[in-house]
């Protein structure tokens, strides 16, 4: 039986998930609930989507993976472990002293981690510059952003768009994920983003906005996106609506929180749910 | 209403600070960078809508392809500069200071400095160096900067400074904050045997009775001043310290640990610049010494013209020469 590309991406996802709650289990908290959200979108990324040599971070041909959002390391390494990046004995350093692996990845110690992230808003700005000097140097290399819809609340993210469309970064690709909620809630309460759509494409940018639980729907928008995607042309934004929690029913259904809490004696049933989940998918 | 009775007025967003007469270059900013792009293909020029006030468009009209305009917006500004730094290049980024220091802080610390890249930040306007007021009046940029790790702040004097700093600001790995002198530019440090050093401070002239410490533009009056001081029988030595971080201690140390009166000249607030550097300077080695501080009140300054602001705060030479007479009670 030949594995689809869809499959590939969807196994490498429920690995990925379960790195992700181990690594939240040795915090005992942290930002799980996000991690779980966005694996299938990283897993798009990672298992299908970037060139890159897992074994070699600073490949100067490699496109750029730009993890804006910071805290979301946790997924990050996730994919990065499924990639072969850092080793998955390593994930149980994630968060302790003298681990590469902090809370928010650093460019400076932490292998596959292209920019420091944390204070949020920043990445699409590098991402801008990182386009427009490989642009300027002749290498056909591309950009990919990763931030949240809290960051649309920054100011900078929307100098860095009108940007992007200015200088027509055509190698550019921005994937947001809307999961609705930030540190002081949901989004439509703390500072309303919709229409959304509507402001990238008022911004310049090919936009898209698809499921980001949906593999088949994440690989179809990416592949619009690379179809498009060339030097001088438009920057391409997929904004991806993602579920908290995702793949364990237990977290998707428990009140959202910027900073989940999971109980000590919860770790094993979320595994668990994750388990049976994706053996049931099949 | 006559010419006698006419004010002063503020005139210009950039007022020249050149002397009537006094031997000036023009752009030297722009030029130096145009020149350097000629033989390191990694240089780039970026700006923030600024590019014909901070001597960016020299550079722009010498090598178009390697010029970016960011629009007016100063995280953009810097943040694209890191990416660019990030694959290979090194990036000029100007902006005024004031927007430098106040907008674009976080950028420069995390996406910069905390990297170590080759950023060089341009900032115009430093200083008390428009009449325009505490919008554009970077009175405290050096106070904001120095706080950063891994950057090198560069405080030129004149052309000299400017057109030398440039190639060894490329060369420096971290990045760099230059407090730009722009338009036409006083050229005043061909006139005594001196090299801009990168991290260096130097002694310009040896003198027996006071030992002036400065940076800038300061350093140009703390020369004058020193002239004028002759006249009055008072023999100044002036050390320029055209790197306020890391700090030449050593250097200036030397000289402040004499029993000459000790004198810092900044344009800059007397909170978090040169004065501060020197005295932290001066206690950490444990001399007892006092340090007599010429610099910019803390405070919001007022609008107005340039000769008029700078005799108002005590930056004009004549100010600096009274001050200093009184100190030694002459």
């Amino acid at each position: 039986m030949t594995t689809t590309r869809a499959e590939k991406v969807r196994d490498a996802a429920y690995r990925m998930r379960h790195h992700i709650l181990d690594m939240g289990e040795v915090q005992g908290q942290g930002y799980v609930g996000q991690a779980l959200g966005v694996a299938d979108l990283l897993a798009v990324t990672y298992a299908d989507q970037l060139r890159f040599r897992a074994d070699d971070p600073h490949w100067p041909d490699r496109d750029r993976f730009l993890l804006s959002t910071g805290h979301y390391a946790i997924a990050l390494y996730a994919a990065l472990a499924e990639a072969g990046t850092v080793p998955v004995s390593e994930l149980e350093t994630y968060g302790s002293d003298g681990s590469r692996l902090p809370m928010s990845g650093m460019a400076s110690y932490t292998p596959g981690m292209e920019i420091s992230g944390g204070s949020l808003g920043h990445g699409l700005t590098v991402a801008v510059g990182m386009a427009l000097g490989l642009r300027l140097k002749g290498r056909h290399q591309r950009v990919f952003n990763f931030l949240s819809d809290g960051e649309l609340d920054e100011g900078s993210t929307w100098e860095a768009a009108m940007g992007a469309a200015h200088h027509q970064l055509g190698l550019l690709t921005a994937m947001v994920d809307m999961n609705a909620l930030q540190a002081d809630g949901p989004t439509k309460g703390v500072l309303g983003i919709e229409p959304a759509e509507e402001k990238w494409e008022a911004a310049g940018w090919f936009t898209q906005r698809v499921d980001g639980n949906d593999i088949d729907a994440l690989l179809a928008a990416f592949d619009a996106a690379a179809e498009r995607a060339r030097p001088v042309g438009q920057p391409s934004v997929i904004l991806c609506d993602t579920r908290i929690g995702r793949g364990v029913p237990l977290l998707e259904t428990r009140e959202k929180a910027h900073f989940m809490r999971i109980d000590e004696d919860e770790w094993q049933l979320c595994r668990d749910q994750l388990t049976e989940g994706h053996e049931g998918a099949r | 209403m006559t010419t006698a009775t006419k004010r002063l007025t503020t005139s210009a967003m950039i007022a020249s600070f050149a002397d009537p007469g006094q031997r000036t270059a023009s752009a030297p900013f722009g030029h130096a960078l145009a020149a350097l792009a000629e033989r390191d293909d990694r240089i780039v020029g970026l700006t923030a809508d600024l590019g014909k006030y901070t001597d960016m468009h020299v550079f722009a009209q010498a090598h178009p392809e390697r010029f970016f305009q960011m629009g007016m917006a100063e995280q953009l500004l810097f943040g694209a500069a890191a990416g660019m730094a990030e694959v290979g290049l090194v990036p000029f980024a100007s902006t005024y200071s004031v927007f430098a220091a106040r907008r674009a802080y976080d950028f420069l610390c995390l996406d910069i400095a905390e990297p170590k890249l080759n950023v060089n930040i341009v900032g115009g306007l430093p200083g008390l160096t428009t009449g325009y007021g505490p919008s554009h009046q970077a009175t405290e940029d050096v106070a904001i900067f120095r706080g950063m790790p891994n950057l090198t702040i560069v405080d030129p004097c004149d052309s000299v400074d400017i057109e030398q700093a440039v190639p060894q600001l490329a060369e420096a790995e971290g990045p760099t904050y230059l407090r730009l002198l722009r338009g036409k530019v006083p050229t005043v440090l061909d006139e005594y045997d001196y090299t801009f050093r990168l991290g260096k401070a130097a002694v310009l002239r040896g003198g027996t009775d006071v030992v002036f410490v400065s940076s800038g533009l300061m350093t140009m009056r703390a020369l004058q001043a020193a002239e004028e001081l002759a006249k009055h029988k008072v023999d100044v030595a002036v050390v320029h310290t055209p790197t306020i971080k890391p700090f030449d201690a050593e250097t200036v140390l030397a000289e402040v640990d004499s029993d000459r009166l000790v004198v810092t000249l900044e344009n800059h607030t007397v909170v978090g610049g040169l004065f501060e550097t020197v005295a932290s300077a001066v206690v950490s080695r444990g001399l007892g010494k006092r340090v007599v501080p010429i610099a910019l009140p803390d405070e919001f300054l007022d609008a107005g013209a340039l000769p008029t602001l700078h005799e108002r705060y005590g930056l004009a030479t004549d100010t600096v020469v009274a001050k200093v007479l009184a100190e030694l009670d002459r």
